[in-house]
């Protein structure tokens, strides 16, 4: 489905990623793991078009897609969510859900200014899907809140039903569990099952190393700006030069 | 939970007393001097809504509002003063051709963000209003264009404060309903998401830059409509009614009434159109009460009137106990 190769990224003298390559299998679950600093978000950032790399490729489903603008991959089937959530903190759930059909519409400025026949039925369209999503993660009831206003849980999951309105075919979350207690990143767990099951290909970052070793089918291991591994679960705990780079012996 | 209808049923109960009340200000002073004033609260209301879609909803700074609206006004006054084209035909050419002028520029400009959009802005407003006062032949220079007619339709020319007041309230109250449209469609929760996180805009495919030009040639286009429908009425023009200080007051007016609020940026444009009114005995310290309540506005009512005033009388209310205090 995805498949990055040979990416390097220099920022100044500062390597943060040397000669990086791997493939996100489709419908898996793939997990990108390692130390602080060890580059993961670097790299997300550049498979999804917000950095443009130094050096190295990106394919998406064969078509070479480095250097392609978030806007669109996006069209693409290629979507993402952040570490730090970015939601659009003034506009209410529902208006969030529906700026991610926003691909899926076609309506300008003069079809929206005068209000056309077609118009009005696309936005009750995109206004349906957009409530099949927020029962998809269930969060219909928040769906007039204002998202600024969400709790950080409920702000991540509005966050993956926002992706999920693109219907992409690969969807890629930075730390999906940051900032979650227990019992709320047990419901993503489950949600990004969900996602899988819906047949869609998922590739996390992740510090939360028990529901990474949980739910990912293949995981890859960065240290220093390098892959240090790439293996199942249980692979990967057995591998030693992991523990030792976790462990801090590296 | 708001359905489509109920949220069009919910604009409407707004937008129709408030149309209604537009239409029937006339009837309490016919004539009067106040209806020469709310003549220039419907072309600054024009300007403001203009400028709120680009401010308000899209989050992008221009300090070049008035060229705009400056453009409009002269692209006009030339076209028919001197050119002897029908004033309508010219409105219309003019705005098209100050919409394709700010798709060209809009893509260099609108890559700039924060304080160096609002430069580049800036500086295109004083290049135009430089070449308003210099080509002297065209323009006229510092001591204007005259001799610009009115516009007539049928048999009914627009040369008194009452049919000019229909006139561009007709309009204006128009631009009012295709705005609350648009920013309650597809491209404004388009625009509000670039203000809110350009790069998630990016992510859910929305085309950012393109957007954000299409939305300020939009704003230019009806600031150049606002130019013409001045020039029309005044049948006069002069450079200093477009200069740095005119765009500086129209960002006031959008920030006054209420960023994000088409309704908005009619009570900042009529605040700030009525003030200097009433505040004329003051005499030369009317600036001073001005600023006072600039500042008194951006601290106590960031949020705009459109948002404040509600909040007051809430407030209000609370402390005297006619509502009880409802948690947030």
């Amino acid at each position: 489905m995805l498949e990055v190769q040979g990416i390097t990224q220099r920022f100044g003298g500062v390597t943060a990623l040397e000669d990086v390559s791997f493939r996100v299998a489709e419908g898996a679950i793939t997990g990108i793991i390692g130390p602080n600093g060890a580059g993961k978000t670097t790299l997300f950032n550049i498979v999804t078009g917000i950095y443009t790399p130094t050096g190295g490729t990106v394919h998406l489903q064969g078509k070479n897609v480095t250097r392609f603008a978030p806007e669109r991959l996006a069209t693409l089937g290629m979507v993402r969510t952040f570490q730090n959530i970015e939601l659009f903190g003034k506009m209410t759930v529902l208006e969030n859900v529906m700026v991610g059909l926003h691909t899926k519409g076609k309506s300008g400025i003069l079809a929206s200014s005068l209000r056309l026949p077609w118009q009005v039925a696309e936005e009750r369209r995109m206004r349906e899907r957009a409530f099949h999503w927020l029962e998809f993660t269930g969060i219909t009831d928040l769906a007039d809140t204002e998202a600024g206003n969400l709790p950080f849980g409920k702000g991540r999951l509005l966050e993956t039903a926002r992706a999920m309105a693109l219907e992409p075919k690969v969807i890629l979350m930075d730390e999906p569990a940051a900032g979650l207690n227990s019992r709320e990143t047990l419901e993503l767990a489950r949600l990004i099952q969900k996602i899988r099951e819906s047949g869609i290909t998922v590739a996390l970052v992740e510090h939360d190393m028990e529901l990474v070793m949980d739910i990912c089918d293949a995981i890859v291991v960065l240290n220093l700006g390098r892959k240090l591994a790439e293996g199942t679960p249980r692979e990967i705990q057995e591998n030693s030069e992991v523990i030792s780079a976790y462990l801090g012996e590296g | 939970m708001m359905d489509k209808r109920s949220l069009l049923k919910h604009e409407a109960v707004k937008f129709i007393p408030f149309a209604l009340l537009i239409l029937a200000l006339p009837m309490a002073f016919r004539e009067g001097y106040l209806l020469n004033v709310f003549v220039f609260v419907g072309i600054h209301t024009l300007l403001a809504v203009a400028l709120n879609l680009l401010l308000g909803y899209a989050g992008q700074i221009s300090l070049g509002q008035a060229a705009f609206f400056g453009l409009g006004a002269y692209g006009s006054g030339i076209l028919t003063a001197t050119h002897g084209l029908n004033p309508w035909l010219a409105m219309v050419l003019v705005a098209a051709a100050v919409g394709v002028l700010a798709f060209l520029i809009g893509f260099p400009i609108l890559k700039l963000k924060g304080h160096y959009l609002a430069m580049a802005t800036l500086g295109f407003g004083i290049i135009v209003y430089i070449v308003f006062n210099e080509a002297v032949d065209v323009t006229g220079g510092p001591s204007g264009l005259s001799g610009i007619p009115n516009l007539a339709v049928g048999g009914i020319t627009f040369d008194s404060d009452f049919k000019n007041y229909y006139l561009i309230w007709g309009i204006t109250l128009l631009t009012i309903l295709l705005s609350l449209n648009l920013v309650n469609s597809r491209i404004g929760r388009g625009l509000r998401a670039i203000h809110d996180s350009e790069v998630a805009a990016r992510v859910m495919g929305v085309n950012v830059r393109l957007l954000k030009v299409q939305i300020f040639a939009l704003s230019a286009v009806i600031s150049s409509v606002a130019g013409s429908l001045y020039a029309y009425t005044m049948t006069f023009v002069s450079p200093t009614s477009f200069g740095f200080n005119f765009s500086v007051e129209l960002v006031t007016m959008v920030i006054i009434g209420g960023l994000g609020s088409i309704y908005g940026s009619f009570l900042g444009a009529a605040l700030l159109t009525l003030l200097p009114e009433f505040l004329r005995a003051f005499q030369d310290y009317d600036i001073v009460v001005y600023g006072f309540l600039l500042i008194f506005m951006t601290m106590y009512m960031p949020g705009g009137l459109v948002r404040g005033i509600p909040a007051l009388v809430g407030r209000i209310a609370e402390r005297i106990g006619i509502r009880k205090k409802v948690d947030a």
